[in-house]
């Protein structure tokens, strides 16, 4: 009865599909993510489900283009049969049923944008999400992701099969609205979870009510409200709900009985009856958050917002990258021209330029087959991934360098030789007496970033927030030349030099809490490794102030560091 | 699915304000809504264009041009009668081609007839009325430049594939975005008149009144919209009379002098800050209905017509829309 170990997440799964089903425009789709037995199991089980509901069931591949996805003008049959030909689009086929999106992490921004208003309209059909994606960095687009109701992660799923989703005419308006009470609760699980968009919160009730339906209530109970927190809720949890204020749970009572596909579970429930609803509430959820959230919170790490379409941390680039299509535009600059899209431009417009040319093409001789224009060449784009740039900001203070300046070089060596392995550039930021400076600039050569390293000083004051200072300087001039910069802060926090470079260990501790700040308002991404002998909370206040992820390692080996720092930059696929 | 109906939206009260000053007085320039997701930008901008007074304009005319336009642009306007027709509002993708947002030739004509015409854009179409852009900040810059551009002139100029074509194109320009996930750009930043902020509501009760009117709307759809109908006609006059009075107010030598000390004291870039200044304000006067400006319009609107025109100072930690408030009491007590 636990909810380890018995609880497979295909359960809770199959439990959205089912609710999904009743209304699936209202509920705008499900993310499923993790690619796994299961989840196949359950896109099937889902096909067939809308096949015998008489929805389309279409599979949208992430190329689509707006012609396909919208419809429009058909350019090869028009030629074909010599007057204009329309085709209707893919979201007006799938109206009422569902659209699959494999690999959604991938989706291009500007299909995204398609599908995010045509759910936002209503009118089109639901989208189911297949979300691939093996860095935390990586997800489908934040604007789909908001906009499906039910959020599951399947890799874990040791089971292959599922059930037929049965759903038998369940009719969600027959259940009364949610009470006020019901509602406070929801809103307030949404809050002890961090989850600030309404969206959720509005699926969460519309949730809890098919979840009644299903059940052939027709009014919502509270294992319908822990349904809804579970499966709508927990998924987006930001932060776990204040564990001190909880009264300790009742051992032998598992806050939530995993409902099982087959069977209603109307009265598996046993919530504690002294418990406030809400408690109960952030209890079921709290059962269904993902492991890792709960790890990433032990180690001090903020989980990372799901970014949009990654804008900065990507570029567009004529070079290199993934094919983003073809715009319009002459091949220069390295840029190549992509041929079939400019002959797919020219050929509608052959017979307006024969005729302006005076030449029909019957006597076309001395003109070309096919007349081209500037106008018609398009060149090739692609999306490339910044390069990063690892700036190291080391403190060689007299206090840092009596402790383990040498471990610090020790460590920045070896993610130099990371660094060299994914292609990244280095950059080495240095502070000690009343001055920082840039020792080396962003560069790949390691046996230069190496030497600079050994010849570093040690001794004198910590000018704290001057090294910040300058190390933001640096990734700012950075990320304006269209790299992403990373910011690896080697001190022991404890600032004596102010930013003026006057003495005195209040000022600069202030005006070092001050620059960690403005680093964290640029939205670099930093980690901060406390070298000091003994960690104090100095490192990790200035951590907190600089939105950045905390490394206290007692008596660690260089090469400890060098794992903690390549656990956490988000960059691993850099290459 | 039926439009939310503006009136029904709780709070956000800025924002709305910002929008109805727009629709009132489209040359404020454009408002720039930035929030988190799942907090009404979207709801509320699409529900404006169920508020806006009818316009009228030539039958035969692809830009819905009005008798002026047609004066001015007698090539592509098609003339034909004056009638009534709504305001336009066009909801543009993120995804939106080059070709669709400016026009193109006609693919169809130039197929079946051999001839070239050109096939207005989505520019074309929001002439007159509105063009709202979801997630503006992810947005290819080439095309932030070109929506920009076009809505400061007012005309859209399009010489490409052997056309030449110069059409009308007055619109007020709403973009939304989510800062976490890409700034815009300051120098486009600096272009929009208003920018406002949202937040989502955090207390419960505001959330679950939200709750309450989205399930009421969700069960039935136009029985929710007839009830709020009384509302958003109100609103609806509102708007009306307020850009009827918009010509007879003139704000006085004091209310100017205050707008200039305000800039100054926030260090407000340029000298667009107090003219938007002086444009929100004499139009939220309008909307209200006051018979003359005053210091209290321009106070009112006066975060949302300079935040987003503040340098930026990475020591300071203040955001801006403290500091304008801060040099608010500061001049005015």
């Amino acid at each position: 009865m636990s909810p380890e170990g018995v609880t497979d997440p295909i359960d809770d799964a199959v439990l959205a599909a089912r609710l999904f089903l009743i209304a699936p425009s209202l509920f705008g789709g499900m993310a499923l993510r993790g690619s796994s037995p299961a989840r196949d199991a359950l896109v099937e089980a889902l096909a067939q489900a809308f096949a015998a509901m008489d929805g389309p069931f279409r599979k949208l591949p992430g190329h689509v283009d707006d012609e396909r996805l919208l419809g429009g003008v058909d350019i090869a049959a028009s030629l074909a049969s010599g007057r204009a030909v329309h085709q209707s689009g893919l979201l007006e086929q799938c109206a009422g049923g569902a659209v699959l999106v494999p690999m959604a992490e991938r989706i291009e921004p500007r299909v995204a944008g398609r599908l995010a208003q045509s759910v936002d309209e209503g009118n089109g059909p639901a989208l189911i999400l297949l979300d691939d994606a093996h860095e935390a960095d990586d997800a489908p687009p934040a604007s789909l992701l908001e906009r499906a109701a039910f959020h599951a992660e399947l890799a874990a799923s040791r089971k292959w099969q599922v059930a037929p989703l049965e759903i038998d005419g369940t009719d969600i308006g027959a259940v009364e609205p949610l009470s006020k009470p019901a509602l406070e609760a929801l809103a307030a699980t949404a809050e002890a979870l961090g989850v600030a968009s309404l969206r959720p919160l509005i699926f969460a009730q519309s949730a809890a009510r098919a979840h009644a339906a299903l059940a052939g209530r027709n009014a919502v109970e509270e294992a319908d409200l822990a349904a809804a927190a579970r499966l709508v809720l927990s998924p987006r949890a930001t932060r776990l709900p204040p564990i001190e204020e909880e009264p300790p749970p009742p051992e032998e009572q598992p806050p939530e009985t995993p409902p099982d596909p087959g069977e209603e579970d109307t009265d598996s429930q046993q919530p504690n009856p002294d418990a406030p609803l809400e408690e109960t509430l952030v209890e079921a959820a709290t059962a269904a958050i993902p492991a890792d959230l709960l790890e990433a919170l032990f180690q001090g790490k903020a989980p990372r917002r799901v970014t949009g379409g990654g804008t900065g941390k990507r570029r567009k680039s004529g070079l290199r990258g993934k094919p983003l299509g073809a715009r319009q535009g002459l091949p220069r600059g390295g840029t190549r021209l992509a041929l079939i899209d400019t002959l797919r431009a020219a050929v509608p417009w052959q017979e307006v330029r024969r005729r302006e040319s005076g030449v029909t093409s019957d006597e076309g001789i001395q003109t070309p087959r096919v007349q081209m224009r500037k106008e018609d060449l398009r060149v090739r784009r692609f999306e490339d991934k910044a390069a990063r740039v690892t700036i190291f900001a080391v403190d060689a203070s007299g206090s840092a360098a009596a402790a383990r300046l040498a471990e610090a070089k020790g460590a920045v060596e070896l993610m130099l030789a990371q660094a060299y392995v994914t292609r990244s550039e280095v950059a080495l930021v240095a502070f000690r007496g009343e001055s920082a400076e840039v020792l080396l600039p962003p560069t790949r050569s390691l046996t230069r970033a190496r030497r600079t390293l050994s010849e570093l000083p040690g001794g004198g004051g910590t000018p704290l927030a001057m090294g910040l200072d300058t190390a933001r300087e640096c990734a700012e001039a950075v990320a304006s030349k269209g790299r992403t910069p990373s910011l690896v802060v080697l001190t022991d926090g404890r600032a004596n030099i102010d930013r003026d470079g006057k003495p005195g260990r209040k000022q600069a501790g202030e005006d070092a809490i001050a620059s960690a700040k403005a680093l964290a308002r640029s939205g670099i991404d930093a980690i901060v490794i406390d070298i000091s002998a003994r960690a104090a909370r100095e490192g990790a206040a200035l951590a907190e102030a600089m939105n950045a992820r905390f490394f206290a390692l007692p008596r660690a080996d260089a090469r400890q560091i060098a794992n903690a720092v390549e656990a956490a930059q988000p960059s691993r696929e850099a290459a | 699915m039926a439009r939310f109906p503006f009136s029904a939206i709780v709070g956000q009260d800025e924002m709305k304000q910002a929008l109805l000053i727009a629709a009132v007085d489209p040359s404020v320039g454009g408002v720039m809504v930035f929030g988190d997701r799942g907090t009404g930008k979207s709801t509320a901008a699409r529900a404006l264009s169920k508020l806006l007074p009818p316009i009228t304009a030539h039958a035969n005319c692809p830009y819905g041009g009005s008798k002026e336009d047609a004066e001015r642009y007698p090539d592509v306007c098609g003339g034909g009668p004056l009638r009534k027709r709504a305001v336009p509002f066009v909801d543009m993708p993120l995804g939106a081609t080059e070709d669709r947002v400016i026009g193109s030739l006609d693919l169809e004509r130039a197929l079946r007839a051999g001839e070239k015409a050109f096939e207005p854009g989505l520019l074309a179409k929001a002439h007159r009325g509105f063009l709202y852009i979801d997630e503006i900040n992810l947005l290819e810059d080439h095309l932030v430049d070109l929506l920009l551009d076009v809505a400061a002139s007012g005309e859209n100029v399009v010489e490409r594939e052997g056309l030449s074509v110069r059409h009308p194109a007055k619109f007020v320009l709403i973009g939304s975005g989510n800062p976490e996930e890409g700034e815009l750009r300051p120098q486009l930043l600096d272009r929009f008149g208003l920018s406002v902020e949202v937040r989502t509501p955090k207390d419960i009760e505001t959330r679950i009144e939200i709750m309450k009117l989205v399930a009421s709307q969700e069960r039935d759809p136009e029985a929710f919209e007839a009830q709020w109908a009384g509302e958003d006609e109100k609103i609806l006059k509102q708007i009306a009379r307020g850009k009827n009075k918009l010509a007879k107010l003139e704000p006085g030598e004091d209310v100017l002098t205050d707008a200039a000390h305000l800039c100054l004291a926030v260090g407000a870039d340029g000298l667009r800050g107090e003219l938007t200044l002086m444009r929100a304000a004499r139009a939220l006067a309008a909307l209200e209905g006051s018979k003359s400006v005053r210091r209290e319009h321009l106070t009112a609107i006066a975060p949302s017509a300079l935040r987003h025109r503040l340098r930026r100072d990475v020591l300071d930690e203040t955001g801006s829309t403290v500091r304008i408030t801060r040099a608010i009491e500061e001049l005015f007590g």
